[in-house]
């Protein structure tokens, strides 16, 4: 009688070989693929948006004879937020969620890798940028694949006439559709003598210092650009340095050019401040050109959306990638991992790029030239540099490198911006670092 | 003599046997059957949410570890919980005094009106008390808006320099304030009224004979009768108040520099937004003596009450 012997090494072989099979299989539906899936995506505020989803959503169910339900869910008064907070404490609901930038990081103890999708989706669209690396994995691991729907980069958009009368620059010059930018001369010193004609001609840019995400991603880039991190990627505090001094310093008297009350801005102050015609320049995605194509087209017309300006330490521009990911307590796991499969897809990218007007974008670098951008107008082109298609920036996400989930606290707490605000009303910069110091303390615990 | 006796035992006899009503058919059982839906809805919306957070107030971070107290340990040495805990004072004391002032005031006013016309200012007068706050917040915030704000357009007009309502903290905190005694003081004014309404006309006239004026009489005889009531209502509205969410949240989101957030707009920025919820759980329940406090004041006083009654 003869024993086969299973040494340690053939079976991590054989467990290997099953792996790579089951990952490089296409989902074939089986007895378990089949039945109910149900999908949480974000309620797009773009009229029609969700309707690219929810066809391709149908188009991969009735494939694969699935019964899908998909919900809608706004980020209006954070119902997404408190959705993705209940269905992790009760461990139960919806297989597939989409979840917002710093989500990931939070539920990551929640959530199904998915590293065999990405590994895939990068093969087949180019790599991703590091804020989705640094957002989408934890512990080694890909805990969410980034969603189209929802990502958005939160540069510039500049009325071309105003810049052009009151601060000499053509923008459209320096970031010309269809080609590379050339725009070395767009720094932070142009930028804030642009932001004093304009605010001495009576229009100034309208750069928010709010609470909400556009404040926050406009400073959080400006502190990068300077290279003032507050807490860097292995969670010392690192606050008080020259570079915060600077920034500081700097955002204090950017702020004396901008208007009176924007401490109280919130996400839609920047885009009215814009679409009303009262500015030159505004930091936030084709969103407010969008509104002006609807609602002022005369001023639509004169919108040029761009990167941003350039620091000491680098051009960053903010990024804000939405996630899509399935918790590790799903009942269809592989229904899920093949419908995200599915939606990640070149060309349902594309398709709700188009549905979203340009707005949506891909994380992936293969996925950033779709007609799209290159044709939207009026003006023909203004929305080509919107998905950063040459490179020229670094996109970034404010309080990265910090530890995301401190990160994700100096986010939501708005820090660097009640740091702007508290030295530019008159704190001193020792009593205003000393402030922030004390906060990020609070945010480090564990 | 002898009959009498024996008519006296047969009632007994007869009250010792008659049957007890069966369990189903008492009016104890039939009142907490009725009352069980509500007992039922207090115990799964109220008390478990309660006791749970309760539990989530004494995790960790990442909820992994049971930390005690450790939450508000930490809370007690951080400036901004200080900064929170006095504006919420500050928030609450000064919108309730104005409310009852004003609901006070007002209500002396819609009394003196005759019976009339008094319906149609009574329905007017409810109608801030009507709205839902998100929704005529939202009005609110029009009016204040940063850069398009109505009152400022109006100032504009006589020359007066826009005022900063959401964007300096202390018009801010006036903001607020303003908008939350104007959704609250229907309430007073409808609570004083029907106080009002329940003062016997005698004591007035008696007063006037005795010589009172306008004020004697109000000191002397309405306050007095409406002590109660008024002691009531601000005791409640106070618990209200500091438990107020949507006025704070939809006008200013806690901003500037977090110099208008109140007990629940912090715990929701740090909870939800924030991602710690054990720490937001913990920055609601500190609300949990002040208010049992506010609620053992309230109950001392019904009962008072029912006893003068």
């Amino acid at each position: 009688m003869t024993r086969a012997r299973v040494s340690r090494r053939g079976v991590l072989k054989g467990a290997a070989a099953i792996s790579a099979v089951g990952l490089s299989a296409p989902f074939v539906r089986g007895a378990y693929a089949a039945g109910k899936l149900s999908c949480g995506f974000w309620d797009h505020w773009v009229p029609g948006a969700n309707s690219a989803l929810t066809q391709l959503c149908q188009e991969w169910a009735a494939k694969e004879k699935v019964d899908i339900t998909l919900d809608f869910i706004t980020s209006q008064g954070n119902k997404n937020l408190l959705t993705i907070a209940a269905e992790s404490q009760a461990r139960s609901g919806h297989d597939i969620l989409a979840f917002p930038t710093w989500q990931p990081a939070d539920q990551a103890r929640n959530l199904e890798p998915v590293d065999d999708i990405m590994t895939e989706l990068i093969k087949q669209n180019g790599k991703v940028n590091g804020t989705v690396e640094y957002l989408g994995r934890s512990g080694g691991k890909w805990i969410a694949v980034p969603a189209t729907a929802g990502s958005q980069i939160k540069g510039p958009c500049s009325r071309i006439d105003l810049l052009k009368q009151h601060a000499g620059i053509d923008i459209r010059a320096m970031y010309p559709a269809g080609s590379a930018p050339k725009a070395d001369a767009w720094n932070m010193d142009s930028f804030i003598a642009a932001a004093e004609k304009c605010h001495k001609a009576g229009v100034p840019f309208g750069i928010g210092l709010g609470q909400t995400s556009d404040s926050v991603d406009t400073a959080g880039a400006i502190f990068q650009s300077f290279g003032a991190t507050l807490i860097d990627e292995k969670g010392n505090i690192t606050v008080k340095s020259d570079a915060t001094r600077q920034v500081l310093d700097y955002c204090k008297r950017l702020v004396s050019f901008l208007p009176g009350d924007v401490s109280a801005w919130d996400d839609a102050s920047n885009n009215k401040w814009l679409v009303s015609g009262r500015g030159a320049l505004i930091m936030n995605p084709p969103s407010a050109w969008a509104v002006a194509k609807r609602d002022a087209p005369q001023i639509a017309e004169q919108l040029w959306t761009h990167g941003m300006p350039a620091g000491a330490k680098g051009r960053y521009s903010p990024f804000l990638p939405y996630f899509w990911g399935t918790w590790n307590f799903s009942k269809n796991k592989s229904a899920a991992k093949s419908l995200l499969m599915h939606i990640s897809q070149p060309a349902a990218a594309e398709k709700m790029v188009i549905a979203s007007g340009g707005y949506d974008l891909p994380a992936f670098e293969k996925l950033t030239t779709f007609k799209t951008w290159a044709e939207e107008g009026p003006p023909k082109g203004t929305l080509y540099h919107y998905p950063n298609p040459h490179n020229h920036q670094t996109l970034s996400i404010a309080a990265a490198p910090a530890p995301p989930k401190i990160a994700a606290q100096i986010y939501t707490q708005a820090t660097m911006t009640k740091m702007v605000v508290r030295h530019a009303q008159g704190e001193a910069m020792e009593k205003t670092i000393a402030w922030a110091e004390s906060e990020l303390e609070g945010f480090s615990r564990s | 003599m002898v009959d009498a006796a024996t008519e006296t035992v047969g009632i007994r006899a007869a009250r010792h046997a008659r049957p007890k009503p069966s369990i189903f058919k008492r009016k104890s059982t039939i009142a907490f059957l009725m009352a069980l839906p509500l007992i039922v809805i207090i115990l799964l919306l109220v008390l478990y949410p309660a006791l749970y957070s309760v539990h989530l107030a004494t995790l960790n971070k990442s909820m992994e570890r049971f930390v005690g107290f450790g939450n508000f340990e930490f809370l007690f040495k951080r400036e901004t919980f200080w900064m929170v805990v006095k504006q919420s004072c500050i928030f609450a004391v000064t919108a309730v005094l104005f409310k009852a002032l004003i609901g006070f005031f007002v209500a002396h006013f819609v009394h003196a009106i005759p019976d009339k016309g008094q319906r149609k200012w009574r329905g007017m007068l409810l109608v801030p008390w009507v709205i839902p706050p998100a929704m005529s917040t939202l009005a609110w915030f029009w009016l204040f808006d940063p850069s398009y704000s109505a009152f400022n357009w109006l100032f504009a007009l006589v020359g007066i320099d826009p005022v900063p309502w959401l964007g300096d903290p202390y018009w801010a905190r006036f903001s607020v304030i303003l908008v939350n005694v104007w959704y609250g003081a229907p309430f007073f004014m409808i609570m004083y009224l029907a106080a009002l309404k329940s003062v016997p006309e005698q004591l007035y006239e008696a007063a006037s004979i005795d010589g009172a004026n306008w004020w004697q009489r109000l000191w002397y005889v309405t306050l007095p009768m409406m002590r109660n009531i008024i002691s009531i209502t601000v005791l409640f509205s106070l618990i209200v108040t500091f438990a107020n969410f949507d006025i704070v949240r939809v006008l200013t989101a806690g901003g500037p520099i977090d110099q208008t957030h109140v007990f629940a707009t912090w715990a929701f920025k740090l909870g939800i937004e924030g991602g710690d919820i054990p720490l937001g759980a913990s920055v609601s329940l500190f609300m949990v003596p002040i208010l049992g406090v506010a609620a053992i004041f309230i109950l001392r006083d019904i009962t008072k009450r029912g006893n003068e009654a």
